[in-house]
Protein backbone atom coordinates (compact mmCIF):
# COMPACT_ATOMS: atom_id res chain seq x y z
CA UNK A 1 0.00 0.00 0.00
CA UNK A 2 3.12 2.25 0.87
CA UNK A 3 4.48 1.81 -2.47
CA UNK A 4 0.82 2.41 -4.50
CA UNK A 5 0.97 5.87 -2.40
CA UNK A 6 4.36 6.55 -3.45
CA UNK A 7 4.20 5.76 -6.57
CA UNK A 8 0.90 8.48 -7.42
CA UNK A 9 3.00 10.93 -5.68
CA UNK A 10 5.80 9.97 -8.12
CA UNK A 11 2.82 10.19 -10.92
CA UNK A 12 1.87 13.42 -9.42
CA UNK A 13 5.20 15.12 -9.06
CA UNK A 14 6.16 13.55 -12.95
CA UNK A 15 2.54 15.02 -13.98
CA UNK A 16 3.83 18.64 -12.25
CA UNK A 17 7.26 18.49 -14.40
CA UNK A 18 5.44 17.76 -17.54
CA UNK A 19 2.68 20.80 -17.60
CA UNK A 20 4.82 23.79 -18.57
CA UNK A 21 5.48 21.20 -21.42
CA UNK A 22 2.05 19.89 -22.45
CA UNK A 23 0.61 23.89 -22.53
CA UNK A 24 3.48 25.06 -24.33
CA UNK A 25 3.17 22.42 -27.24
CA UNK A 26 -1.58 22.81 -26.70
CA UNK A 27 -1.20 26.56 -26.33
CA UNK A 28 0.74 26.59 -29.75
CA UNK A 29 -1.03 23.77 -31.46
CA UNK A 30 -4.37 25.38 -30.72
CA UNK A 31 -3.90 29.12 -30.70
CA UNK A 32 -1.44 29.46 -33.82
CA UNK A 33 -2.23 26.70 -35.91
CA UNK A 34 -5.19 25.77 -35.06
CA UNK A 35 -5.30 22.78 -36.84
CA UNK A 36 -6.40 19.87 -34.90
CA UNK A 37 -4.08 17.34 -34.03
CA UNK A 38 -3.53 13.90 -36.04
CA UNK A 39 -4.82 11.27 -34.16
CA UNK A 40 -5.07 13.27 -31.50
CA UNK A 41 -6.25 10.08 -28.90
CA UNK A 42 -3.25 8.30 -30.08
CA UNK A 43 -1.10 11.41 -29.08
CA UNK A 44 -2.45 11.68 -25.84
CA UNK A 45 -2.23 7.91 -24.70
CA UNK A 46 1.21 8.02 -25.82
CA UNK A 47 1.54 11.08 -23.83
CA UNK A 48 -0.06 9.25 -20.81
CA UNK A 49 2.09 5.78 -21.34
CA UNK A 50 5.09 8.55 -21.30
CA UNK A 51 4.29 9.80 -17.85
CA UNK A 52 3.25 6.39 -16.51
CA UNK A 53 6.71 4.96 -18.08
CA UNK A 54 9.00 8.20 -16.39
CA UNK A 55 7.02 7.57 -13.19
CA UNK A 56 7.78 3.62 -12.80
CA UNK A 57 11.32 4.41 -13.70
CA UNK A 58 12.07 7.12 -11.62
CA UNK A 59 10.62 5.15 -8.71
CA UNK A 60 12.44 1.91 -9.43
CA UNK A 61 15.42 3.98 -9.80
CA UNK A 62 14.89 5.22 -6.36
CA UNK A 63 13.93 1.93 -4.85
CA UNK A 64 16.50 -0.10 -6.37
CA UNK A 65 19.75 1.64 -7.49
CA UNK A 66 20.10 4.63 -6.53
CA UNK A 67 20.66 3.36 -2.99
CA UNK A 68 22.97 1.17 -3.68
CA UNK A 69 24.75 2.79 -6.03
CA UNK A 70 24.94 5.81 -3.97
CA UNK A 71 26.07 3.69 -1.00
CA UNK A 72 28.60 2.18 -3.22
CA UNK A 73 29.89 5.35 -4.16
CA UNK A 74 30.12 6.00 -0.62
CA UNK A 75 32.44 2.83 0.37
CA UNK A 76 34.91 3.06 -2.80
CA UNK A 77 35.46 6.25 -2.05
CA UNK A 78 36.10 5.81 1.53
CA UNK A 79 39.57 5.63 2.97
CA UNK A 80 38.89 2.99 4.91
CA UNK A 81 38.83 1.16 2.34
CA UNK A 82 41.31 2.77 -0.25
CA UNK A 83 44.26 2.85 2.12
CA UNK A 84 43.29 -0.86 3.75
CA UNK A 85 46.56 -2.31 2.29
CA UNK A 86 49.25 0.93 2.62
CA UNK A 87 48.86 1.54 6.33
CA UNK A 88 50.38 5.02 8.12
CA UNK A 89 50.64 6.86 5.52
CA UNK A 90 48.21 9.13 4.88
CA UNK A 91 49.54 12.66 4.38
CA UNK A 92 50.54 11.28 0.64
CA UNK A 93 47.43 10.28 -0.99
CA UNK A 94 48.80 8.83 -4.81
CA UNK A 95 46.36 9.39 -7.51
CA UNK A 96 46.83 5.73 -8.47
CA UNK A 97 45.61 4.08 -5.24
CA UNK A 98 42.04 5.30 -5.75
CA UNK A 99 42.26 2.45 -9.47
CA UNK A 100 38.86 0.70 -7.98
CA UNK A 101 37.50 4.35 -8.04
CA UNK A 102 38.38 4.85 -11.94
CA UNK A 103 36.52 1.13 -12.82
CA UNK A 104 33.89 2.10 -10.96
CA UNK A 105 33.41 5.50 -12.54
CA UNK A 106 34.05 3.69 -15.49
CA UNK A 107 31.77 0.82 -15.46
CA UNK A 108 28.55 3.27 -13.91
CA UNK A 109 29.43 5.47 -16.79
CA UNK A 110 29.04 2.94 -19.41
CA UNK A 111 25.89 1.29 -17.56
CA UNK A 112 23.31 4.00 -16.96
CA UNK A 113 24.14 5.44 -19.94
CA UNK A 114 23.26 2.52 -21.82
CA UNK A 115 20.00 2.92 -19.96
CA UNK A 116 19.50 6.50 -20.49
CA UNK A 117 15.65 6.71 -21.67
CA UNK A 118 16.71 9.76 -23.50
CA UNK A 119 19.66 8.32 -25.49
CA UNK A 120 17.42 5.84 -26.35
CA UNK A 121 15.06 8.33 -27.98
CA UNK A 122 17.63 10.37 -30.15
CA UNK A 123 19.56 7.06 -30.83
CA UNK A 124 15.84 5.56 -32.73
CA UNK A 125 15.60 8.81 -34.45
CA UNK A 126 18.53 8.81 -35.73
CA UNK A 127 18.14 5.38 -36.68
CA UNK A 128 15.06 6.25 -38.50
CA UNK A 129 16.66 9.51 -40.37
CA UNK A 130 19.72 7.81 -41.60
CA UNK A 131 17.66 5.05 -42.79
CA UNK A 132 19.22 2.47 -40.81
CA UNK A 133 23.31 3.62 -41.39
CA UNK A 134 23.51 4.59 -38.21
CA UNK A 135 22.59 1.37 -36.19
CA UNK A 136 20.63 2.14 -32.71
CA UNK A 137 23.00 -0.05 -30.76
CA UNK A 138 25.95 0.93 -32.06
CA UNK A 139 25.51 4.76 -31.63
CA UNK A 140 24.40 3.92 -27.71
CA UNK A 141 27.53 1.68 -27.46
CA UNK A 142 29.49 5.01 -28.75
CA UNK A 143 28.13 7.23 -26.47
CA UNK A 144 28.93 4.75 -23.43
CA UNK A 145 31.84 4.29 -23.45
CA UNK A 146 32.15 8.51 -24.37
CA UNK A 147 30.42 8.99 -21.05
CA UNK A 148 32.79 5.92 -18.78
CA UNK A 149 36.37 7.32 -20.25
CA UNK A 150 34.70 10.82 -19.49
CA UNK A 151 33.63 10.58 -15.83
CA UNK A 152 36.79 8.15 -14.92
CA UNK A 153 38.94 10.77 -16.33
CA UNK A 154 36.39 13.06 -13.92
CA UNK A 155 37.14 11.15 -11.12
CA UNK A 156 40.91 11.13 -11.77
CA UNK A 157 41.18 15.21 -11.84
CA UNK A 158 38.88 14.99 -8.96
CA UNK A 159 41.48 12.87 -6.66
CA UNK A 160 44.46 14.80 -8.71
CA UNK A 161 42.97 18.40 -8.08
CA UNK A 162 43.72 19.83 -10.83
CA UNK A 163 41.68 22.90 -12.70
CA UNK A 164 38.80 21.30 -14.56
CA UNK A 165 39.37 23.97 -17.54
CA UNK A 166 42.56 22.38 -18.55
CA UNK A 167 40.61 19.10 -19.45
CA UNK A 168 37.86 20.97 -21.13
CA UNK A 169 39.60 22.97 -23.41
CA UNK A 170 42.05 19.96 -24.70
CA UNK A 171 38.55 18.33 -25.25
CA UNK A 172 37.63 20.90 -26.77
CA UNK A 173 40.49 21.32 -28.80
CA UNK A 174 40.48 17.51 -29.83
CA UNK A 175 37.01 18.09 -30.47
CA UNK A 176 37.22 20.69 -33.39
CA UNK A 177 40.38 18.80 -34.75
CA UNK A 178 38.01 15.85 -34.80
CA UNK A 179 35.21 17.79 -36.82
CA UNK A 180 37.09 18.61 -39.81
CA UNK A 181 38.10 14.90 -40.39
CA UNK A 182 35.12 12.85 -39.31
CA UNK A 183 32.20 12.54 -41.95
CA UNK A 184 30.18 15.51 -42.42
CA UNK A 185 26.73 13.21 -41.45
CA UNK A 186 27.43 12.47 -38.19
CA UNK A 187 28.75 16.06 -36.75
CA UNK A 188 25.57 17.36 -35.56
CA UNK A 189 24.11 14.06 -33.92
CA UNK A 190 28.06 13.58 -32.29
CA UNK A 191 27.46 17.61 -30.98
CA UNK A 192 23.74 16.54 -29.77
CA UNK A 193 24.85 13.15 -28.19
CA UNK A 194 26.78 15.33 -25.69
CA UNK A 195 24.00 16.80 -24.66
CA UNK A 196 21.54 13.72 -23.88
CA UNK A 197 23.50 11.77 -22.27
CA UNK A 198 23.20 12.86 -18.80
CA UNK A 199 19.79 13.08 -17.72
CA UNK A 200 17.99 10.71 -15.67
CA UNK A 201 19.85 8.15 -14.50
CA UNK A 202 23.33 9.22 -15.38
CA UNK A 203 22.90 12.63 -12.83
CA UNK A 204 22.15 11.53 -9.33
CA UNK A 205 24.71 8.46 -9.75
CA UNK A 206 27.46 10.18 -11.14
CA UNK A 207 27.20 13.28 -8.83
CA UNK A 208 27.30 11.41 -5.49
CA UNK A 209 30.12 9.69 -6.66
CA UNK A 210 32.15 13.54 -7.18
CA UNK A 211 30.44 14.61 -4.13
CA UNK A 212 31.70 11.49 -2.34
CA UNK A 213 35.18 11.93 -3.99
CA UNK A 214 35.62 15.64 -2.99
CA UNK A 215 34.99 14.54 0.96
CA UNK A 216 36.92 12.35 1.29
CA UNK A 217 40.35 13.07 -0.97
CA UNK A 218 42.37 14.90 1.89
CA UNK A 219 42.99 18.66 0.23
CA UNK A 220 39.83 19.37 -2.04
CA UNK A 221 36.50 21.19 -1.14
CA UNK A 222 33.35 19.73 -1.92
CA UNK A 223 31.57 22.83 -3.36
CA UNK A 224 34.74 23.19 -6.00
CA UNK A 225 36.11 20.20 -6.72
CA UNK A 226 32.65 18.24 -6.27
CA UNK A 227 31.40 19.64 -9.42
CA UNK A 228 32.56 19.16 -13.44
CA UNK A 229 31.50 15.05 -13.61
CA UNK A 230 28.83 16.21 -15.75
CA UNK A 231 31.12 18.34 -17.78
CA UNK A 232 33.34 15.40 -18.37
CA UNK A 233 30.25 13.14 -19.70
CA UNK A 234 28.85 15.38 -21.68
CA UNK A 235 31.96 16.41 -23.57
CA UNK A 236 33.47 12.92 -24.59
CA UNK A 237 30.64 11.26 -26.10
CA UNK A 238 31.26 13.71 -28.58
CA UNK A 239 34.96 12.41 -29.69
CA UNK A 240 33.43 8.89 -29.45
CA UNK A 241 30.61 9.27 -31.80
CA UNK A 242 32.86 10.87 -34.08
CA UNK A 243 35.53 8.38 -33.62
CA UNK A 244 32.66 5.79 -34.09
CA UNK A 245 31.71 7.21 -37.57
CA UNK A 246 35.19 7.95 -38.37
CA UNK A 247 36.13 3.87 -37.55
CA UNK A 248 32.86 2.77 -39.72
CA UNK A 249 33.46 5.17 -42.49
CA UNK A 250 37.48 3.21 -42.32
CA UNK A 251 36.11 -0.08 -42.37
CA UNK A 252 33.82 0.78 -45.14
CA UNK A 253 36.99 1.70 -47.40
CA UNK A 254 38.98 -1.31 -46.35
CA UNK A 255 36.24 -3.74 -47.48
CA UNK A 256 36.07 -2.01 -50.21
CA UNK B 1 9.77 -5.84 -22.12
CA UNK B 2 12.85 -8.07 -23.18
CA UNK B 3 14.37 -5.35 -24.68
CA UNK B 4 14.24 -2.86 -21.58
CA UNK B 5 15.45 -5.63 -19.77
CA UNK B 6 18.62 -5.85 -21.97
CA UNK B 7 19.27 -2.22 -21.29
CA UNK B 8 19.21 -2.50 -17.83
CA UNK B 9 21.43 -5.34 -17.55
CA UNK B 10 24.70 -4.00 -17.79
CA UNK B 11 23.74 -1.57 -14.09
CA UNK B 12 22.58 -4.47 -12.27
CA UNK B 13 26.13 -6.51 -13.05
CA UNK B 14 28.52 -3.69 -12.23
CA UNK B 15 25.99 -3.21 -9.38
CA UNK B 16 26.21 -6.88 -8.24
CA UNK B 17 29.82 -7.09 -9.26
CA UNK B 18 31.13 -4.48 -6.75
CA UNK B 19 29.11 -5.01 -4.41
CA UNK B 20 29.83 -8.84 -3.86
CA UNK B 21 33.55 -9.39 -5.34
CA UNK B 22 35.11 -5.82 -4.64
CA UNK B 23 33.43 -4.24 -1.25
CA UNK B 24 32.65 -7.74 -0.62
CA UNK B 25 29.01 -7.13 1.25
CA UNK B 26 25.90 -8.37 0.74
CA UNK B 27 23.12 -7.12 -1.21
CA UNK B 28 21.03 -5.07 1.66
CA UNK B 29 17.21 -5.28 1.02
CA UNK B 30 17.31 -7.75 -1.65
CA UNK B 31 13.12 -7.95 -2.28
CA UNK B 32 12.97 -4.33 -2.42
CA UNK B 33 15.95 -3.92 -5.05
CA UNK B 34 14.11 -6.67 -7.36
CA UNK B 35 10.69 -5.23 -7.33
CA UNK B 36 12.61 -1.41 -7.79
CA UNK B 37 14.43 -2.84 -10.83
CA UNK B 38 10.98 -4.36 -11.98
CA UNK B 39 9.10 -1.15 -12.13
CA UNK B 40 12.72 0.24 -13.79
CA UNK B 41 12.08 -1.93 -16.60
CA UNK B 42 8.31 -2.02 -16.70
CA UNK B 43 8.75 1.90 -17.13
CA UNK B 44 11.01 2.14 -19.91
CA UNK B 45 8.86 0.21 -21.82
CA UNK B 46 6.07 2.59 -21.58
CA UNK B 47 8.07 5.20 -21.77
CA UNK B 48 9.24 4.26 -25.24
CA UNK B 49 5.95 3.07 -26.43
CA UNK B 50 4.65 6.26 -25.29
CA UNK B 51 7.43 7.77 -27.32
CA UNK B 52 6.90 6.74 -30.61
CA UNK B 53 3.37 7.63 -30.09
CA UNK B 54 2.90 10.58 -28.75
CA UNK B 55 6.68 12.76 -28.00
CA UNK B 56 7.77 12.10 -31.58
CA UNK B 57 4.27 12.40 -33.58
CA UNK B 58 3.49 15.59 -32.02
CA UNK B 59 7.22 17.28 -32.15
CA UNK B 60 6.87 16.29 -35.84
CA UNK B 61 3.35 17.22 -36.78
CA UNK B 62 3.96 20.49 -35.41
CA UNK B 63 7.42 21.51 -37.02
CA UNK B 64 5.62 20.23 -40.48
CA UNK B 65 2.64 22.51 -39.51
CA UNK B 66 5.22 26.19 -38.79
CA UNK B 67 6.59 25.19 -42.10
CA UNK B 68 3.79 25.07 -44.10
CA UNK B 69 2.31 28.12 -41.37
CA UNK B 70 5.24 29.84 -42.77
CA UNK B 71 5.47 32.97 -40.25
CA UNK B 72 8.99 32.44 -38.79
CA UNK B 73 8.42 34.99 -35.90
CA UNK B 74 5.56 32.08 -34.45
CA UNK B 75 8.01 29.41 -34.68
CA UNK B 76 10.79 31.30 -33.60
CA UNK B 77 8.28 32.13 -30.36
CA UNK B 78 7.79 28.15 -30.00
CA UNK B 79 11.21 27.73 -30.10
CA UNK B 80 11.74 30.33 -27.49
CA UNK B 81 8.95 28.70 -25.14
CA UNK B 82 9.60 25.37 -25.78
CA UNK B 83 12.79 25.96 -24.18
CA UNK B 84 12.63 28.16 -21.41
CA UNK B 85 9.15 26.57 -20.46
CA UNK B 86 10.87 22.98 -20.23
CA UNK B 87 13.47 24.24 -18.71
CA UNK B 88 12.83 26.46 -15.71
CA UNK B 89 10.91 23.99 -13.78
CA UNK B 90 13.50 20.99 -14.57
CA UNK B 91 13.99 19.75 -10.97
CA UNK B 92 18.22 19.17 -11.74
CA UNK B 93 18.53 22.94 -12.53
CA UNK B 94 16.83 23.44 -9.17
CA UNK B 95 19.27 21.84 -7.35
CA UNK B 96 22.04 23.08 -9.17
CA UNK B 97 21.04 26.75 -8.81
CA UNK B 98 20.76 25.93 -5.05
CA UNK B 99 24.15 24.21 -4.80
CA UNK B 100 25.36 27.26 -6.59
CA UNK B 101 24.04 29.40 -4.27
CA UNK B 102 25.72 27.97 -1.31
CA UNK B 103 29.07 28.14 -3.26
CA UNK B 104 28.45 32.01 -4.34
CA UNK B 105 28.10 32.87 -0.15
CA UNK B 106 30.59 30.78 0.70
CA UNK B 107 32.58 32.35 -1.54
CA UNK B 108 31.49 35.89 -0.21
CA UNK B 109 30.75 37.05 -3.59
CA UNK B 110 26.25 37.01 -1.94
CA UNK B 111 25.57 37.83 1.48
CA UNK B 112 25.49 34.90 3.55
CA UNK B 113 21.70 35.11 4.14
CA UNK B 114 18.91 32.81 3.18
CA UNK B 115 17.23 35.48 1.42
CA UNK B 116 19.94 36.78 -1.07
CA UNK B 117 20.71 32.61 -1.83
CA UNK B 118 17.39 32.02 -2.93
CA UNK B 119 17.53 35.37 -4.64
CA UNK B 120 20.59 34.19 -6.56
CA UNK B 121 18.86 30.89 -6.98
CA UNK B 122 16.42 31.61 -8.91
CA UNK B 123 18.14 34.42 -10.75
CA UNK B 124 20.62 31.89 -11.81
CA UNK B 125 17.56 29.71 -13.13
CA UNK B 126 16.09 31.94 -15.42
CA UNK B 127 19.54 32.42 -16.67
CA UNK B 128 19.78 29.06 -17.68
CA UNK B 129 16.17 29.02 -18.85
CA UNK B 130 16.58 32.01 -21.06
CA UNK B 131 20.02 30.67 -22.44
CA UNK B 132 17.91 27.48 -23.38
CA UNK B 133 15.24 29.79 -25.16
CA UNK B 134 18.02 31.22 -26.94
CA UNK B 135 19.65 28.11 -28.01
CA UNK B 136 16.51 26.69 -29.85
CA UNK B 137 16.07 29.67 -31.14
CA UNK B 138 19.16 29.81 -32.75
CA UNK B 139 19.04 26.53 -33.20
CA UNK B 140 16.05 26.46 -35.28
CA UNK B 141 17.59 29.57 -37.17
CA UNK B 142 20.13 27.60 -38.36
CA UNK B 143 17.96 25.22 -39.96
CA UNK B 144 16.15 27.54 -41.69
CA UNK B 145 19.06 29.26 -42.90
CA UNK B 146 21.10 26.18 -43.49
CA UNK B 147 24.19 27.22 -41.66
CA UNK B 148 26.57 24.41 -41.45
CA UNK B 149 26.98 23.88 -37.60
CA UNK B 150 30.63 23.60 -37.10
CA UNK B 151 31.34 26.98 -37.13
CA UNK B 152 28.68 28.04 -34.80
CA UNK B 153 29.48 25.31 -31.93
CA UNK B 154 32.99 26.59 -32.31
CA UNK B 155 32.60 29.74 -32.02
CA UNK B 156 30.38 28.50 -28.75
CA UNK B 157 33.61 26.77 -27.77
CA UNK B 158 35.80 30.29 -28.32
CA UNK B 159 33.15 32.16 -25.83
CA UNK B 160 33.24 29.21 -23.07
CA UNK B 161 37.40 29.77 -22.92
CA UNK B 162 36.97 33.59 -23.01
CA UNK B 163 34.44 33.71 -20.09
CA UNK B 164 36.45 30.36 -18.44
CA UNK B 165 39.37 33.49 -18.38
CA UNK B 166 37.41 36.32 -16.73
CA UNK B 167 34.89 33.88 -14.71
CA UNK B 168 34.97 33.98 -10.94
CA UNK B 169 36.69 30.48 -10.17
CA UNK B 170 34.15 28.76 -8.13
CA UNK B 171 31.14 29.09 -10.72
CA UNK B 172 33.21 27.68 -13.53
CA UNK B 173 32.53 23.85 -12.16
CA UNK B 174 29.18 24.89 -12.10
CA UNK B 175 28.67 26.40 -14.97
CA UNK B 176 30.16 23.77 -17.11
CA UNK B 177 27.85 20.92 -15.08
CA UNK B 178 24.64 23.30 -16.02
CA UNK B 179 24.97 22.73 -19.85
CA UNK B 180 24.49 19.11 -19.15
CA UNK B 181 21.94 18.95 -16.47
CA UNK B 182 19.21 21.30 -18.61
CA UNK B 183 18.59 18.46 -21.09
CA UNK B 184 15.86 16.69 -19.37
CA UNK B 185 14.11 13.07 -20.46
CA UNK B 186 10.80 14.79 -22.07
CA UNK B 187 12.53 17.85 -23.45
CA UNK B 188 15.21 15.48 -25.66
CA UNK B 189 12.37 13.77 -27.97
CA UNK B 190 10.69 16.63 -28.53
CA UNK B 191 13.30 19.24 -29.32
CA UNK B 192 15.03 16.26 -31.63
CA UNK B 193 11.41 15.41 -33.42
CA UNK B 194 11.16 19.59 -34.01
CA UNK B 195 14.31 19.46 -35.44
CA UNK B 196 14.01 16.74 -37.55
CA UNK B 197 10.65 17.59 -38.78
CA UNK B 198 12.03 21.09 -39.80
CA UNK B 199 14.55 19.35 -41.74
CA UNK B 200 12.56 17.72 -43.48
CA UNK B 201 9.79 19.72 -44.38
CA UNK B 202 12.09 22.04 -45.50
CA UNK B 203 13.35 22.31 -49.09
CA UNK B 204 17.04 21.74 -49.35
CA UNK B 205 17.19 20.95 -46.12
CA UNK B 206 19.10 17.46 -45.46
CA UNK B 207 17.44 16.03 -41.55
CA UNK B 208 20.53 14.53 -41.04
CA UNK B 209 22.96 17.12 -41.24
CA UNK B 210 20.52 19.66 -40.35
CA UNK B 211 17.87 18.07 -38.33
CA UNK B 212 20.26 17.17 -35.28
CA UNK B 213 21.87 20.05 -33.28
CA UNK B 214 19.34 21.79 -31.25
CA UNK B 215 20.34 20.06 -28.33
CA UNK B 216 24.01 20.93 -28.36
CA UNK B 217 23.01 24.35 -28.50
CA UNK B 218 20.90 24.06 -25.26
CA UNK B 219 23.97 22.25 -24.00
CA UNK B 220 26.56 25.27 -24.41
CA UNK B 221 24.57 28.64 -24.39
CA UNK B 222 23.94 28.21 -20.11
CA UNK B 223 28.01 27.51 -19.87
CA UNK B 224 28.77 31.01 -21.45
CA UNK B 225 25.80 32.72 -19.46
CA UNK B 226 26.32 31.02 -15.78
CA UNK B 227 29.97 32.38 -16.08
CA UNK B 228 28.19 35.64 -17.06
CA UNK B 229 25.96 35.30 -14.48
CA UNK B 230 28.89 34.85 -11.89
CA UNK B 231 30.68 38.18 -12.85
CA UNK B 232 27.56 40.55 -13.01
CA UNK B 233 26.90 38.89 -9.29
Amino acid sequence: MALLQELLTTILNTVYDVIPIVVILFGFQFLVIRRPVPNLKRVLIGFIYVLIGLSLFLLGLEKALFPLGRLMADQLTNPAFIYESIQGSLQTIHWADYYWVYIFAFAIGFSTTVAEPSLIAVAIKANEVSAGAIGIWGLRIAVAIGVAIGISLGSFRIVSGMPIHYFIISGYVVVVIQTFFAPKMIVPLAYDSGGVTTSTVTVPLVAALGLGLAETVPGRNVLIDGFGLIAFASLFPIMSVMAYAQLSEYRAKCSR
Amino acid sequence: MTGSLRDLLPIILVIAFFQLFVLQQPIPNFIEIIIGTLFVVLGLTFFIYGLEMGLFPIGESMANAFARKGSVLWLLLFAFALGFGTTVAEPALIAVADEAAQVAANGGMIEDSQASMNAYASGLRYTVAFSVGLAIVIGVMRILKGWSIQYMIMGGYILVVIMTALAPKEIIGIAYDSGGVTTSTITVPLVTALGVGLASSIQGRNPMIDGFGLIAFASLTPMIFVMGYGMLI
